[in-house]
């Protein structure tokens, strides 16, 4: 993205999230905050008092009722506050990938063959636009016709072109993108203001944004301990009376608002709307919240070996001729064989020849006829006119080949495809009239750095899977040096559903990455699919997720932004409840004092008065929250030690930092307030 | 070594020595593998075929509660008649009165529930039918439903996917053919040969050397006992219940009655252990429960050997401890070791007064009945843990980044719905029934009750607060002990504790096992590396310290007005 900003409090958006925050203070929209909604009740009953105490007697002075009204009414700005920026920096944030491209001139070809210009806001689903170079794509789309580079760097910031053309799996066009050279003719794949992105800002702003099962889990935890809250504030009035203490309405509201749960009560859709904030910054769109919560419980992760495992593609490295066949002759069948070949692996055989000393012609005699590659034959080639059948593929479509047409298999070349095979090559035999001439070796080279990502995968408890189309031997190879646990070898799309359906029927959670439309099925079946932004319509509706970067390790960052959501969840509920002990140790002592003396053994933080301890415990409580937003927005740190370790490492952090953080907080802020009275 | 010490962990032992192999027994009998009591087969195919019931028809949860609901309200409701009308009925050599509606409305209650807490006294206030046919009988069966319902809970965790949770009726007669029945023919006996009454005849009388004639109540009382302790029921025979010269006359009645209180709840929770084969769980879950136990026990034992400052301060000298309100014979030391005993595991009999304890060991009292799951009543102590567990679970699978997952089973919003309405419920019943109390206290002092609301109180100030909050914090958790000192038999105590305990008994029977049916129907999710393993030492702190959180934080401010005022007062 172009203009990334890793700011946490931009002044632009403090600014509207502060205006937020006092619209938000609308009863309807607190109603969906249980915890908080009760310290409006709290705060408007305050106001009451506030106002009542001006005339009578017998609630306190109307100067502190004041400042517990005010700080209470803080407390509630402060969290809606937290919500209010985490939804500012995430509509921020898919603004700038929205700017793009707005108000596009769209030269939309009509069914009559004419062409008119519209503008792009104007595109429906359906229509046919064209783009020449120089333009901008309009909006989001598939190309039915024509191939072009396209500049994809205002999404992507990925500076260098990519190559997208009609029909297979890199069809996809995104609007915004500029079209460096050629011409395409793209259809409108969605309505206006219906498109991932346009989906995904509604679910950052508050209407469509639906709590997560999780999330929903929580509320109704955090609501049963504020309804704990209430009984025991609600019978402290006939308790203290048995005690012949009065209590002031003051000091009783302010137990209540300090004991709730107001932290992560005021935290919680923060932290919630964060997650899919991070999931943006990284370039991803998701289409729900829970897809990032259940990112995070991924058991198992499907990854594609080419481009994820292993940079780009395989090269051929080595010819090996068969028995009574020269180099030179199997190179030049080979060359021939490959000359229609536009995959990587078929260019990089060409290139390999071209380094050898053979002259080589780059065309095919005229009236040859290019076989080319299906799934079914897995194979391809060249059939001359002089007669020559020149065939490279798999060894068993090769073998097969040979065997039907009734002539021998040579053994060595069967221990030759072996050897290359246990090597992590993968050896591609060439047959000539089918009789086999020899074997080209093609290798991969394993992308640096990957076997610690996967290290660290096994730590999170995340199994990973390979999938290729290699044979099992090539495969084992790769997946030992790669240090993946499992893996598909010659692997077709149903197996990956297959694998799937087999992993989900144990109970486990698969994620997966695809871009083609066989691959649809698979991302619709699997947890977690994330589609490429350059796959096909059918891929990107399919999945739950979209990668702008098609960068296929994406899914790591993923799974620790849906493991963040939680633990950052988890902690702030553990920091909250566990800052009440404290805060009863300030609040208690303070409502009995005067009549029971003998309870001050109880105040052991030696606050100064029973007003400068309720205040300090009700100011801590409120400022807590804006201290923790950062916390909440960045997500609290994943380590992956082991769920014990994690747990220890936690509790000890914010179970036990909960217990004595407010200890020394409300003793600070009593020790200032002291100062003043 | 100091005799008093010696005897305490000699009962301790004891109850260790028994109570792991019960345990291992339990879990293997309820399985239906083989055990040596097999030969009661015979004996439990004539119940069931008496009584119609097909012992190999699996129930789901729902109809394993119906069952257990509808068995235990007909007791309720006949109950309820028979108090009424004993005086009409005969074994009643004494020729005691019928029950008024609202003490009968509140001992039915009490003892369907396992509470027994008694409002009236053993002496005049039952006959030996009602004791022996009534109230023992539903000793037996309370105590098995509570066994029989964390069975269920035992199998629906054991099992990886099953709607499935075994038979309410086998887990029931089985709990009592082959666990409460033989162990009570073998109380009976050590208490019977010990000086424990065990005839029908009435009242004995003889004549003091003043020349007073004294009338002695007796009775089959022990057999009564017997259960009493091995039920964690509590009810005594006798009013003053075992500190009653005759219903534990000697140090080896005192110790048969502490162990067997004890076993049942311990060998439970091993028993989870090793039926879900999960045996690791079954030690943690102990380990968590004991450390409870003795952070319970310890400063009781202390505070009460301190001695009364109050009684210091007079210059008196203490050299045996606080002995108002203590037996001679057993002596402060076992005293407090079964006052921490009788508070936690529900069964709420006594050896002395609690309500003369120091003002720390009532607090301590309190805290035992109020978390009411360090080891707990008779198959209710682990269903109220697994109600602790879960919340534990929820939280922590947050903090290690998972959703959370309970025994291979996915935590969810409904499961924790439940747990947290189960939560909630103690300091509901316990806090709104101190309240309303507390309320009645001030304000309608002279209501024409049978005991006017100003003379409830034996003590004013913090102390009588603390013996309303223990009426209601015992008959909330079924403990069924008194502070005593509450004039408690009339139509507001007999009714707010009623119903505090009929709530209190069947919601968080009725929570774990919907919680453990509805796990056991989701799909089963296996282990991972990512998964947090709950039979850790870590986990188990986490449990331990989401027990005590929630418990602080939910009656800090109650127990600060009464026990912790008192306490702090008195040093004053």
């Amino acid at each position: 993205m172009s203009n990334r900003s890793n700011k946490l409090f931009e002044p632009a958006l403090v600014q509207t999230a502060l205006k937020e925050s006092f619209i938000k203070l609308n009863p309807k929209t607190m109603m969906r905050n249980p915890v908080m909604f009760t310290v409006e009740i709290g705060t408007a009953v305050m106001l009451y008092v506030t106002v009542y105490s001006f005339t009578h007697a017998g609630q306190g002075s109307f100067a502190y009722n004041c400042w517990i009204f005010a700080i209470l009414l803080l407390t509630l700005l402060f969290a809606n506050f937290a919500e209010a920026i985490a939804e500012a920096r995430g509509k921020a944030q898919a603004d700038s990938l929205r700017k793009t491209r707005e108000d596009t001139p769209a030269n939309v070809v009509l069914e009559d063959g004419s062409i008119v210009t519209r503008s792009s806001n104007q595109l429906l689903k359906g229509d046919v636009f064209i783009c020449e170079t120089g333009d901008t794509i309009p909006t989001d789309g598939e190309i039915i016709e024509g191939l072009a580079t396209i500049d994809e760097s205002a999404i992507t910031g990925e500076s260098a072109p990519v190559i997208r053309e009609a029909g297979g799996d890199k069809s996809s066009v995104t609007g915004g993108t500029k079209v460096l050279s050629d011409r395409i003719k793209v259809v409108v794949t969605t309505q206006p203001g219906e498109s991932f992105l346009d989906k995904m800002i509604a679910l950052v702003e508050g209407a469509a944004r639906q709590k997560t099962p999780n999330e929903i889990a929580l509320t109704i935890l955090l609501a049963s301990f504020t309804l704990v809250f209430i009984i025991v504030c609600v019978t402290l009035k006939p308790f203290a009376d048995y005690a012949n203490t009065p209590i002031t309405i003051a000091a009783l509201i302010s137990l209540f608002v300090c004991l709730i749960p107001t932290t992560i009560g005021g935290l919680l859709s923060a932290i919630g709307i964060a997650g899919m904030d991070r999931a943006l910054r990284a370039n991803v769109i998701t289409k729900s919240g829970k897809a990032v919560e259940t990112a995070g419980d991924i058991d198992v992760l499907l990854l594609d070996k080419t481009g994820t495992i292993t940079i780009g593609n395989r090269k051929a490295t080595r010819f090996y001729p068969a028995e009574g066949v020269s180099e030179d002759e199997l190179v030049k069948a080979c060359v021939l064989a490959s000359l229609a070949d536009e995959t990587p692996e078929g260019k990089s055989i060409i290139e390999l020849a071209q380094q050898g000393n053979t002259r080589i012609s780059s065309t095919a005699p005229d009236g040859s006829e290019f076989i080319k590659f299906t799934a079914e034959t897995r194979a391809s080639g060249i059939n001359t006119p002089d007669g020559k059948r020149i065939r490279k593929g798999a060894f068993d479509a090769i073998r097969n080949l040979t065997i039907n047409a009734g002539n021998q298999f040579d053994t060595a070349i069967e221990d030759r495809v072996k050897a290359i095979s246990s090597n992590g090559g993968t050896p591609l035999v060439v047959s000539q009239n089918e009789k086999v001439i020899g074997v080209i070796e093609l290798q991969d080279i394993i992308k640096p750095g990957i076997a610690e990502r996967f290290e660290r995968l096994r730590k999170m408890g995340i199994k990973t899977v390979m999938v290729t189309g290699d044979n099992p031997l090539t495969a084992k190879f790769i997946a030992d040096k790669a240090g993946v646990d499992d893996f598909i070898a010659e692997a077709r799309p149903e197996d990956k559903m297959k694998y799937i359906k087999h992993e989900q029927a144990a109970g486990k959670l698969v994620a997966m990455m695809g871009d083609g439309t066989n691959d649809a099925p698979a991302l619709a079946q699997a947890d977690v699919g994330v589609a490429m932004n350059s796959g096909t319509q059918a891929a990107k509706e399919a999945g739950n997720m979209v990668d702008l970067d098609n960068d296929p390790t994406k899914l790591i960052e993923i799974v620790e932004i849906g493991k963040q959501l939680l633990i950052t969840r988890g902690t702030l509920t553990t920091f909250s409840i566990a800052n009440d002990v404290a805060k009863y140790f300030a609040i208690v002592p303070a409502l009995f004092i005067a009549s029971i003396p003998a309870l001050q053994s109880i105040n052991i933080m030696h606050l100064h008065s029973p007003e400068s301890a309720i205040l300090s415990a009700v100011i801590f409580n409120a400022i807590i929250i804006p201290m923790l937003i950062p916390l909440a927005l960045k997500g609290v740190e994943y380590k992956p030690i082991g769920a014990s370790a994690l747990l220890r490492r936690n509790l000890l952090i914010y179970g036990i930092g909960g217990v004595i953080a407010p200890f020394i907080g409300i003793k600070l802020i009593d020790l200032l307030i002291a100062y003043f009275i | 070594m100091n005799p008093e010490l010696s005897g305490i962990l000699v009962s301790f032992a004891i109850t260790l020595l028994i109570g792991i192999p019960l345990g291992k027994y339990l879990a293997k009998m309820f399985a239906g593998e083989k055990v040596w009591t097999d030969f009661m087969k015979p004996i439990e195919n004539g119940i069931y075929k008496l009584s119609g019931i097909s012992p190999n028809q699996p129930m789901d949860w729902k109809q394993f509660l119906k069952a257990m609901m509808v068995i235990n309200s007909l007791w309720l409701v006949y109950g309820f008649f028979v108090l009424m009308y004993q005086d009409k009925l005969p074994l009643n050599p004494d020729g005691n009165p019928g029950m008024t509606p609202d003490l009968a409305f509140n001992t039915i209650i009490s003892f369907v529930a396992n509470c027994n807490l008694q409002h009236y006294s053993g002496e005049t206030g039952a006959t030996y039918l009602i004791q022996h046919f009534i109230f023992m009988f539903l000793q037996f069966t309370s105590a098995a439903t509570g066994i029989a319902c964390a069975v269920a809970v035992f199998k629906a965790l054991r099992d990886k996917t099953t709607a499935d949770v075994g038979n309410f009726w086998v887990y029931f007669v089985k709990s009592i053919t082959r666990l409460l029945l033989p162990l009570s023919v073998v109380v009976a006996l050590i208490l019977t040969f010990n000086g424990t009454p065990a005839s029908y005849a009435g009242k004995d009388k003889f004549i003091s050397l003043q020349g007073d004639t004294v009338n002695v109540s007796r009775g089959p009382a022990a057999q009564f006992i017997a259960i009493k302790h091995l039920g964690t029921n509590g009810g005594g025979w006798f009013g003053a219940n075992s500190a009653h010269p005759l219903e534990n006359p000697n140090y080896v009645t005192n110790i048969t009655e502490v162990v067997a209180q004890m076993i049942v709840p311990m060998a439970m929770i091993l028993a989870f252990g090793y039926f879900i084969r999960r045996k690791k769980l079954g030690w943690v879950i102990f380990g968590v429960m004991a450390v409870g136990m003795f952070m319970l026990m310890i400063p009781t034992i202390s505070s009460e050997l301190g001695g009364n400052p109050a009684i210091a301060k007079m210059g008196v000298s203490q050299a045996t401890g606080a002995m108002e309100g203590k037996e001679v014979r057993i002596g402060p030391m076992a005293t407090a070791y079964w006052s921490t005993l009788t508070t936690i595991v529900s069964t709420g009999s006594v050896n002395g007064m609690h309500d003369s304890t120091m003002p720390l060991t009532g607090l301590w009292q309190l805290l035992g009945m109020m978390i009411n799951s360090f080891f707990g009543g008779c198959g209710v102590g682990i269903l109220n843990y697994l109600i602790y567990l879960i919340i534990a679970v929820f939280i922590s699978g947050l903090m290690v980044g998972r959703t959370p997952e309970f025994m291979g089973h996915k935590v969810e919003a409904r499961e924790v719905k439940i747990a947290a309405l189960i939560t909630l419920l103690s300091p509901f019943l316990i806090l709104a029934g101190t309240a309303i109390s507390s309320y009645v206290f001030n304000n309608y002092g002279s209501a024409n009750w049978a005991v006017k609301p100003s003379s409830w109180l034996n003590n004013p100030g913090y102390h009588g607060f603390s013996e309303m909050l223990y009426e209601n914090t015992s008959a909330n958790a079924n403990n069924g002990s008194g502070f005593e000192g509450l004039g408690d038999n009339n139509i507001f105590w007999n009714v707010i504790t009623g119903l505090e305990i009929l709530i209190g008994r069947f919601l968080p029977i009725i929570g774990p096992v919907a919680i453990a049916g509805l796990l056991a129907k989701k799909k089963f999710v296996p282990e991972s590396a990512g998964t947090l393993k709950i039979d850790t030492v870590t986990f188990g702190i986490m449990t331990f310290a989401v027990i005590m959180v929630l418990n602080a934080l939910s009656y800090f401010p109650a127990l600060a007005l009464g026990p912790i005022a008192e306490y702090f007062s008195m040093l004053k």
